[in-house]
């Protein structure tokens, strides 16, 4: 649901082999490959918050390099299950985690942020704003949490606002590496995550992460952030 | 004396003669003396007290161009190496628990076996980065020869081999972390390994021989994303086997490689 726009394309199902089986009923899905999603906005479109130089980097060559051995990965995959090679589909969890990850939680991030003119840093309004002052007291009190979470979190990973929808609570997260919310939490749906990868943000705030992640909130999407909590809680 | 701190001024003078061990908190020595004593700083000291002191590399910052670049010299070891020693000069103000040890034995300590203390990820990268300028020197590269040389063909076939596992872990860690050639105390071989983060194999009793940092600030102002680029400049240009067959000359004080037939050359 909240990867909608991740682009897909099916390649010729594997199945060309299996022609000749008869009545046998496999249940074999073709193999989709991913592609990079388009930002809905230009590389310099959230200046001064982040460089132009870093949005073009972080998509065009990190977000396109999960893609790519995504698919890679899979691929892999898919040969292993279908020679019922077990420890070589066990092998591939770690990479497919990891690239997997790196394309869900990036393509949640590019709709985290747009450009202060189409109203990114606008506060939330209506039943996410006040969700957020029930649970975390005031927007203020929420970003210093996320904020301080971010600066401490050590080495890459991610931290986010999430909403978990058996609860009916928001919770913020952090997860290493590219690992995604789910593995925080079955029931935790991605709300807003702020990439706290060094490649994020090196080029324009050095080593300085707690400056990154006071700007980040300039071009924040709220409104996404509200349709998606919308759609868990109505 | 009184109780004294280093400072990012310290650096312009020549290398100081104390390693990287801690300095006694004197205060706790309840000596009444001394500790009426003023405390001595310099002008721009910072007002943590130190216990442990930031370490120059064994070269100057643009020693290393074209492949590691002074400006990022500058900053990984001015801003993020500095970094980590004052947040664990900050850490340690806090209680006198953990006075009293060398930087080894910290990183050691506060590993906790697994369980590693909030003090842990400062005290390792504090010695990992110390590390890992000592594993670099300007004209590096090439390859290892005598000895060590034999050691590495022993344990991974050829010299190109351990080339290719080493560049092959770099790219294969998953986020931040290192890259080591090791040598295994109990297996008495050599070995390449990874860790994430600040983990370092010395958390393991093993003896690191060279290192290389992966975090992506080590060569993101250099190489932007091509990491790859940045592990193979590092390979044929940075890397001083001298400091790796120091170090493994040393390590054979403690692990018997067998024939011990290594000229001292």
């Amino acid at each position: 649901m909240a990867f909608r726009p991740l682009l897909t394309r099916k390649t010729l199902a594997c199945a060309a082999g299996l022609g000749s089986n008869g009545g046998i009923a496999t249940s074999f899905r073709g193999l989709q490959t991913f592609t990079l999603p388009d930002l809905p906005y230009d590389y310099g479109a959230l200046q001064p918050a982040i460089s132009g130089e870093i949005m073009q980097l972080h998509h065009q060559k990190h977000h396109q390099a999960y893609v790519t051995n995504y698919n890679k990965a899979l691929e892999q995959l898919h040969d292993a299950i279908s020679k019922g090679d077990a420890p070589a589909v066990v092998k591939l969890q770690s990479a497919i985690k990891f690239n997997g990850g790196g394309h869900v939680n990036h393509s949640i991030f590019w709709k985290n942020l747009a450009p202060i003119q189409e109203g990114g840093g606008e506060p939330p309004k209506g039943s996410l704003g006040w969700a957020i002052d029930n649970d975390f007291g005031s927007l203020d009190a929420l970003v210093q949490k996320m904020n301080a979470e971010g600066a401490a979190l050590q080495g890459s990973g991610w931290v986010w606002l999430s909403v978990d929808k058996e609860l009916k609570k928001l919770v913020v997260e952090t997860t290493s590496n590219q690992d995604p919310l789910v593995t925080k939490g079955p029931s935790l749906v991605p709300l807003i995550g702020i990439d706290v990868w060094e490649h994020a943000y090196y080029l324009q705030y050095k080593n300085v992460r707690p400056d990154y992640l006071k700007n980040i909130w300039k071009v924040i999407n709220w409104k996404y952030a509200s349709e998606v909590y919308e759609k868990e809680c109505p | 004396m009184g109780s004294f701190s280093l400072h990012a001024s310290c650096l312009a003078k020549p290398k100081l003669p104390w390693s990287n061990d801690c300095f006694q908190n004197l205060n706790s020595l309840k000596l009444p003396a001394l500790q009426r004593r003023p405390k001595f700083h310099s002008r721009k000291a910072s007002k943590v007290l130190a216990f442990y002191g930031l370490k120059s590399p064994p070269y100057k910052l643009d020693a290393l161009e074209p492949y590691m670049s002074k400006r990022l010299l500058e900053t990984h070891w001015g801003e993020h190496h500095h970094g980590y020693v004052e947040g664990l000069n900050k850490q340690l103000e806090k209680s006198d628990i953990l006075y009293g040890h060398t930087l080894d034995e910290l990183v050691k300590v506060t590993y906790n076996n697994g369980n590693p203390l909030p003090e842990f990820n400062n005290a390792a990268q504090v010695w990992n980065h110390d590390f890992f300028w000592e594993s670099m020197q300007p004209g590096g590269g090439g390859m290892p020869e005598l000895g060590l040389l034999q050691q590495i063909e022993k344990d991974f076939g050829s010299f190109t081999n351990f080339k290719e596992k080493f560049i092959e872990a770099a790219l294969s860690l998953f986020g931040s972390g290192w890259v080591w050639l090791v040598l295994k105390r109990r297996e008495k071989r050599l070995e390449v390994v990874k860790t994430s983060n600040a983990v370092n194999p010395i958390v393991w009793d093993d003896i690191p021989l060279i290192s290389l940092d992966v975090w992506e600030h080590a060569y993101y102002q250099d190489y932007k994303n091509d990491r790859g680029k940045y592990v193979n400049a590092f390979m044929n240009h940075l890397v001083s086997w001298h400091v790796a067959t120091a170090r493994i000359i040393h390590a054979e004080a403690f692990v018997n490689l067998g024939e011990p037939n290594i000229p001292v050359a």
